[in-house]
């Protein structure tokens, strides 16, 4: 069930870079004003999207943990919490550099949707430590959907205040994709898909990986005999949850048979 | 969402079955929130644990930022910056004590055990927050504008009342579901920090501007309303959010 379609997904994602890549150098009109630096607008402005529905998305997955008590909404919520992250970091960066090549400082203040951005980023970056400093995983999943679901509300709040917050020095020429012209719309709409399809690959990645390991970490406690956790951890546990173990797939039977007196395989490991 | 769940919802039945001399009426939610706000004030009242080191606290920013800036006195932009600055600050002092005693002596397993709304929790945990900020504000803005201040208090004063009401209002909302996420971790002191500084963002920026025009040397008033809204706005949806999702954090 978790590592379903990830093979066409990879290959959907590798492809619609390829095509991204050759509209963004080939197709679209150089910029008249800001020239070949302008190309990293099709960079960055699919990452902030892509980022913050990401972040948004985290926090309705948590709402629908908290509805549900479903560990998997959990997990979801968290991979998605934490690509977003990363996503979040690339679009600092590139933010960054955009604004050193056009405007000539790598911070701008005057630029509101950045601001909101960095902004969002902190807050989220709580999100890891958070989940890191409660023991309890029950507590840690719940805790981190509660500010799962605040921090995303926060996002749309946020940047309703900082863009109200700052007069409009500098022209939004690239703001949204409404006023552009017909090629670079459609090539910053297919920059658009492919980092979008990227960010879906990845998340499926990380949560295929994430319950592989927590499959293997099952299979070697059965093994070696251990019934104690293996240190605190920020992801959250699929295995641990009480009473699921039956909709986990292959993990319990096998658990089960191979409990009955097989020696240790090792050190399980972290 | 709350009421499905809360005990008080289920507890006349139970009630009317259990016990026949006793009236077991659930206590409304008014009468739980005054009985939890009367005992947070009493606590604070007998510790004094929150309020006065809040307020030196504040004292001494102040007296930092004298000698930090190298001024004086300030006004306009930098006066509303080191006003807020220095509330928001003192007051996650506050945002940090305010679930220890909750947390770590029983308070919330007490609670959970009385038969009333969980919410309750939540609004009496406002409310303490609220009057511990604007007894400190009592002691904090004066001092701002006897240490600091260029321009005379009393000019701004009443509109810089109900700027800081509002924003008092947001910082106590979001101080208390900050407080509560943050007090059953591990690095409590700092989470609650982390967490809050970037909520209270929304809230410097209306407090700041709004207040800014106030305390400038030509005091100008009326053109604060656009930022009035911003922060009664946050507030509102502030609340409705912290009050959605608070429950879940007292379940154990």
């Amino acid at each position: 069930m978790y590592g379903k379609g990830l093979r066409t997904l990879s290959f959907a994602t590798v492809a619609s870079f390829f095509l991204a890549l050759g509209l963004v150098f080939f197709y679209a009109p150089l910029e008249a004003e800001q020239g070949f630096l302008q190309k990293i607008f099709y960079l960055h402005v699919p990452l902030a999207i892509v980022a913050l529905c990401g972040f948004v998305a985290g926090g309705i997955m948590a709402i629908m943990h908290l509805r549900t008590r479903d560990q998997r909404w959990d997990m979801r919520s968290y991979v998605a919490i934490h690509m977003s992250l990363i996503f979040g970091v690339g679009t600092l960066i590139t933010g960054s550099i955009w604004a050193k090549g056009s405007w000539g400082h790598w911070w701008v203040w005057s630029e509101p949707t950045l601001v909101s951005f960095l902004i969002v980023f902190l807050l989220y970056a709580i999100y890891q430590p958070l989940r890191f400093s409660i023991e309890d995983s029950e507590r840690q999943s719940r805790y981190a959907s509660v500010f799962a679901i605040v921090a995303g509300a926060f996002v749309p709040l946020n940047f309703l205040a900082v863009r109200l917050s700052t007069e409009y020095l500098h022209p939004r020429v690239l703001g949204s994709s409404s006023n552009l012209p017909p090629k670079m719309r459609l090539t910053f709409l297919v920059c658009l898909a492919a980092i979008a399809l990227l960010y879906i690959t990845l998340c499926k990645f990380e949560m295929t990986a994430k319950h592989t390991r927590s499959q293997v970490r099952a299979l070697r406690r059965a093994l070696s005999g251990e019934a104690s956790r293996l240190g605190r951890s920020a992801v959250p546990t699929l295995d641990q949850a009480p009473g699921r173990a039956a909709g986990m797939g292959t993990g319990t039977p096998s658990a089960s048979v191979a409990s009955s007196g097989a020696p240790a395989m090792g050190r399980p490991g972290v | 969402m709350s009421p499905a769940r809360s005990l008080a919802s289920e507890r006349p039945s139970e009630g009317s079955a259990l016990a026949h001399d006793m009236p077991l009426r659930p206590p409304s939610l008014t009468g739980t929130v005054a009985a939890l706000l009367r005992k947070e004030l009493l606590v604070e009242l007998r510790t004094l644990g929150s309020v006065p080191s809040m307020s030196l606290f504040a004292m001494s920013t102040f007296v930092i930022f004298h000698f930090a800036l190298n001024r004086n006195s300030v006004d306009g932009d930098l006066a509303a910056g080191i006003l807020w600055v220095t509330l928001l600050f003192a007051a996650i002092l506050g945002v940090n004590r305010l679930f220890v005693a909750d947390a770590d002596q029983g308070g919330f397993d007490a609670f959970l055990l009385a038969p009333v709304d969980r919410s309750a929790m939540f609004f009496a945990k406002v409310l303490t927050l609220l009057a511990y900020l604007l007894v400190f504000e009592l002691i904090a803005v004066p001092a701002f504008g006897l240490l600091l201040l260029g321009p005379s208090l009393s000019a701004a004063m009443p509109e810089l009342l109900l700027i800081l009401l509002l924003g008092d209002l947001g910082v106590a909302v979001i101080g208390t579901l900050v407080g509560a996420l943050a007090v059953h971790t591990r690095a409590r002191d700092l989470l609650g920090a982390l967490l809050a500084l970037p909520l209270f963002v929304p809230i410097v920026i209306g407090g700041a501007r709004a207040s800014s025009p106030l305390l400038a040397l030509n005091h100008h008033a009326g053109s604060s309303g656009r930022w009035l809204a911003t922060l009664g706005l946050y507030d509102l949806v502030f609340g409705l959010i912290a009050y959605a999702v608070f429950d879940f954090l007292l379940e154990d």
